[in-house]
């Protein structure tokens, strides 16, 4: 039989690889992009999990709006990435450092 | 009575009010009659009350005229207590005050400051009127502190000079030194006896006379003890005691009116009538009394000392007060009341004459008032003179002057006296007539006789006071030389007083002189073979050899002792030490916290250094800023897993 | 035993597209990866009954989402050497970090807290159930609020990505009401002052 646990393990296994893949592909702004969904995706998982096992829809309804908001997430993100390349026809975040105290 | 005792107050205040505010509407002549009428009738009113209460024998009258307010269970009043001790106070402040009024008309006839001048010297009049008709220890409070401030006013009367700004501060400030003393004294008074009223603390105080109190740690104090030597602090401060003395002195900067009126005659008696009034408490702590007679004996003799190094004329009569006012307090310390209150009857009398004849010198020498430029001045200004040398007769006590009986009973009291410190202040007293004689006749031989040492000018110029001046000294030289005769016999021995003042069974000196009363001729042939004739008679026979027979001696004696002249000529050095210790004190110490308080601590440690060390951690928290994207994921991972491991080791501890 | 081997197989997919996204080289490679891994995220959304999310995530997220990220990644001419410098170097510390972590997680969400025997698995639902039903209810009553606004924030961001992504050309024309506000009565009117008649032509004709 299948454990909580299993699924549980799964979402952190999901998470820790897109931390490391945060870490690893530091200059790529739309692979940054994926690794955040990537994580959205495996708290998702926890959620539907959880739901699932403690035969509770509200998990689900959380995962639904996580949805809806990772996806206008995406978007903005993606709209800002498209100005930003058309600005300085790159995507390097080297090269955005406006934010330096 | 009532309504004439509150005349009498009113009076002179009605006269300070109309001079000080309308004083130039109405003009100088018509502000000194306003003035002058206020204070005469205060004075011939009191004299109808001294009728009343003294020659008629009524019952003293203690009564409250207004309730103030009253504020947990303790009534505060204004209201009079008029007993022998009160007329006679009342008598001499209005007497004297009428004659310095009288005098100021000729004394500061050019002065811009005239109408304001008169306003004063009335206004101390009502306070001092208040103070000695007090019939509780607010009121008494209030006069103390009123004439404190005419004091201080009157002493910095001429603004313009720095030395009279110096001085009538250092008055205010030594004034409050003592005034914090008279303050807890009568908080004390409050706490344990729980009224103001004189008459309920004086019936109250002897179930508590052997009261203690917890003042500074564990140690019992006698309560007693503990509230008189602090009023007897507001004394000291008031009569110039030693170490308070040190403003009196200086007061000489006001005019001259004034160190007759405030700071020879009247005010300065403040502390020997308050510590008189108080007898009821006195008496009961014999610790108490052996201090205020070893100040006593300390300031009489001491100051007698400084007398003879000073040039400044009015100097010398100052510190021949400073001497009187430590007779009178001795005389406190004796039990012997109606003693000091006796000498400081005549005091004022004799007192006043000598300010005003020094005044009226100085009129002469055009303000000048250095004796080594005077000399032969008899011959130019005969009242002067006649007056001056009455004075300097009832200070010294020649028999049969004023001076005489009240100083002799005073030496006979503290000789009789069983008190703690009678021994060292009956020597200290002896002494200090022989002292007295020699500076008063010093006085006298240098300014009025001898050579005329003054310059060429001054000589032209020089003639007898105007009349407004000299009639206020021949009426009171006559008192200044009958007062004792008339007084001695009633005012000590007899029933005078009455319940006024209370001495306990132990400690009645006057009682024992009494019974060798037998009137005032055997007195004064009993005092011609006393020790004090003959020292007196000494001290003028000295002083006639070093001052007119062989001026150069007291120069050599000067060189001689070089040392010792020079501790007199620094007055023992209180002034210095004063202004070293506590003036410097407080500069060094408020510099010292305006340095390193203010300038280090609060504004370099804590506003500008929280303004710096922002500065600075902004400084190192802008270099974690980069603005790469990586870095603040990177942070923010780490945060997790920082938070992820404290979860976790909840979880597993 | 079925359900076993289906949720290891697709949980292995999962691990191994997250696994490929974040290292291969080509970021339309990642973005396709990405999308298996949905898919795989979506079969295992299945096994937990979760049917309407499952099919919403392939719907939305595979359908939308990821098209618009290949989109973009085609659309722009991406350096890739570029980006992926420090690559390597960045490898050792990603391994620590995430290991680190897995470990931490790992302790907290084993089988000993959530095994079987803590949180038994329930009973699968009979063959009438229905998810989206169920989620439906929920979402239209108790969470009515929160849906709407779930539907603002996606409008606001239609609106916020086609306003940032929009090239303001000159062509458009818009009134200006701070322009209209101000404007001045000389502006609008001009008086033009002329002769009140024309001279009639003189060749007109007698009436």
């Amino acid at each position: 039989m299948l454990a909580l646990a299993d699924f549980l393990i799964v979402g952190a296994i999901l998470f820790c690889l897109s931390v490391a893949g945060i870490f690893i592909n530091r200059k790529n702004i739309i692979v940054l992009l994926m690794c955040v969904e990537l994580m959205l995706l495996a708290v998702n998982l926890n959620f539907v999990a959880f739901s699932h096992f403690n035969q509770d829809i509200s998990g689900q309804v959380f995962v639904f709006f996580i949805l809806t908001v990772a996806a206008a997430e995406s978007a903005i993100g993606l709209a800002i990435l498209v100005v930003l390349f058309r600005n300085r026809s790159s995507i390097n975040v080297d090269d955005i450092s406006a934010m330096r105290g | 009575m009532k309504e004439l005792c509150l005349a009498i107050v009113l009076a002179p205040l009605a006269g300070a009010i109309a001079a000080g505010l309308f004083g130039r509407v109405l003009g100088r002549s018509l502000t000194h009659w306003v003035t002058i009428l206020g204070v005469g009738a205060a004075f011939v009113m009191s004299c109808m009350v001294f009728n009343d209460i003294v020659i008629n024998g009524m019952a003293a009258q203690n009564f409250t005229l207004y309730q103030w307010l009253q504020s947990g269970g303790v009534d505060f009043k204004v209201g009079f207590l008029i007993d022998p001790l009160t007329v006679t106070m009342m008598v001499v402040v209005t007497f004297v005050s009428w004659m310095v009024h009288i005098y100021t008309i000729g004394y500061m006839h050019d002065d811009p400051g005239y109408q304001r001048f008169f306003s004063y010297i009335s206004l101390f009049t009502f306070a001092m009127l208040m103070l000695v008709m007090s019939n509780n220890f607010l009121q008494l409070f209030f006069g103390w502190e009123a004439v404190g401030l005419v004091s201080y006013l009157l002493i910095g009367f001429w603004f313009k000079r720095d030395t009279a700004i110096y001085a009538n501060l250092k008055a205010f400030l030594v004034n409050r030194v003592g005034d914090f003393g008279f303050l807890l004294g009568i908080a004390a008074v409050l706490m344990y006896f729980g009224s103001l009223d004189y008459a309920e603390v004086f019936a109250k105080a002897p179930t508590l006379a052997d009261a203690t109190i917890n003042v500074w740690g564990s140690q019992q104090w006698s309560l007693m003890t503990f509230t008189c030597l602090c009023l007897f602090v507001g004394a000291m401060g008031k009569s110039a005691q030693v170490p308070l003395h040190v403003w009196l002195p200086d007061s000489m900067e006001g005019p001259t009116p004034i160190s007759a009126l405030i700071h020879a005659a009247t005010m300065v008696t403040a502390g020997i009538f308050m510590v008189s009034r108080m007898s009821p408490l006195f008496e009961l702590s014999t610790t108490a009394l052996s201090v205020v007679m070893l100040i006593g004996a300390t300031t009489a003799f001491f100051m007698g000392l400084l007398g003879l190094v000073q040039n400044d004329i009015k100097r010398v009569v100052a510190y021949s007060t400073l001497s009187q006012l430590g007779y009178m307090t001795v005389a406190l310390g004796a039990s012997a009341y109606a003693a000091a209150i006796f000498h400081l009857f005549t005091h004022a009398f004799f007192k006043a004459l000598l300010f005003l004849a020094a005044g009226s010198v100085i009129i002469g020498m055009h303000h000048d008032q250095d004796m080594r430029n005077m000399g032969g001045l008899r011959r130019h200004m005969p009242i002067t003179w006649l007056t001056c040398l009455i004075g300097s007769l009832a200070l010294i006590g020649f028999p049969g002057t004023a001076g005489f009986f009240s100083k002799d009973i005073i030496i006979e009291a503290v000789k009789a006296s069983t008190t703690p410190g009678a021994g060292i202040a009956y020597w200290a007293c002896l002494i200090g007539v022989f002292i007295t004689a020699l500076y008063s006749f010093r006085l006298v031989f240098l300014v009025f006789h001898g050579k005329e040492r003054m310059d060429h000018h001054t000589r032209e110029h020089l003639h007898e006071s105007p009349a407004v001046v000299w009639v206020p000294l021949v009426a009171l030289a006559g008192p200044s030389l009958a007062a004792g005769v008339l007084g001695a016999g009633s005012m000590v021995f007899g029933d005078y007083f009455g319940t006024a003042i209370a001495v306990a069974a132990d400690h009645d000196v006057i009682g024992g002189l009494a019974s060798h009363w037998h009137g005032v001729i055997p007195f004064i042939t009993h005092g011609m073979l006393q020790p004090p004739f003959f020292l007196a008679m000494s001290g003028v026979v000295v002083a006639w050899f070093l001052y007119l027979k062989r001026p150069e001696i007291p120069g050599r004696i000067a060189a001689a002792f070089a040392p010792l002249h020079a501790l007199l000529l620094d007055k023992y050095g209180f002034d210095r030490f004063n202004d070293w210790f506590f003036a410097g004190g407080a500069r060094r110490t408020g510099s010292g916290l305006w340095r390193w308080g203010d300038v280090a601590v609060i504004d370099g440690g804590m506003v500008n250094g929280s303004a710096r060390l922002v500065g600075w951690l902004s400084g190192v928290m802008r270099q974690v800023q980069s603005g790469y994207l990586y870095h603040y994921a990177f942070a923010m991972i780490l945060g997790l897993l920082a938070l992820l491991g404290v979860f976790v080791h909840h979880l597993f501890v | 035993m079925f359900e076993q081997i289906v949720f290891y197989a697709f949980a292995a997919g999962l691990i191994f597209a997250a696994f490929m996204v974040i290292t291969v080289r080509n970021p339309v490679h990642a973005a396709l990866f990405l999308v298996a891994g949905f898919f795989a995220s979506a079969g295992l959304w299945l096994l937990l009954e979760a049917e309407f999310l499952a099919i919403a995530l392939v719907l939305v997220y595979v359908g939308a989402v990821m098209v618009l990220f290949l989109f973009v990644v085609m659309m722009l001419d991406i350096n890739i050497t570029v980006l992926r410098e420090g690559f390597t170097a960045n490898l050792p510390i990603a391994g620590i970090v995430a290991f680190l972590m897995l470990a931490a997680i790992g302790l907290v969400v084993g089988r000993h807290h959530f095994g079987l025997t803590e949180i038994p698995a329930p009973q699968a639902a009979g063959a009438d159930y229905e998810n989206t039903a169920a989620l439906g209810r929920v979402l239209y009553t108790q969470y009515l609020l929160p849906f709407e606004i779930a539907a603002v924030v996606l409008l606001v961001a239609i609106i916020a990505a086609i306003a940032l992504t929009l090239r303001s050309t000159r062509q458009t024309k818009a009134p200006r009401p701070e322009r209209q506000v101000r404007v001045t009565r000389a502006e609008r009117v001009r008086l033009v002052s002329m002769a009140a008649e024309k001279p009639a032509p003189a060749d007109a004709p007698e009436a």
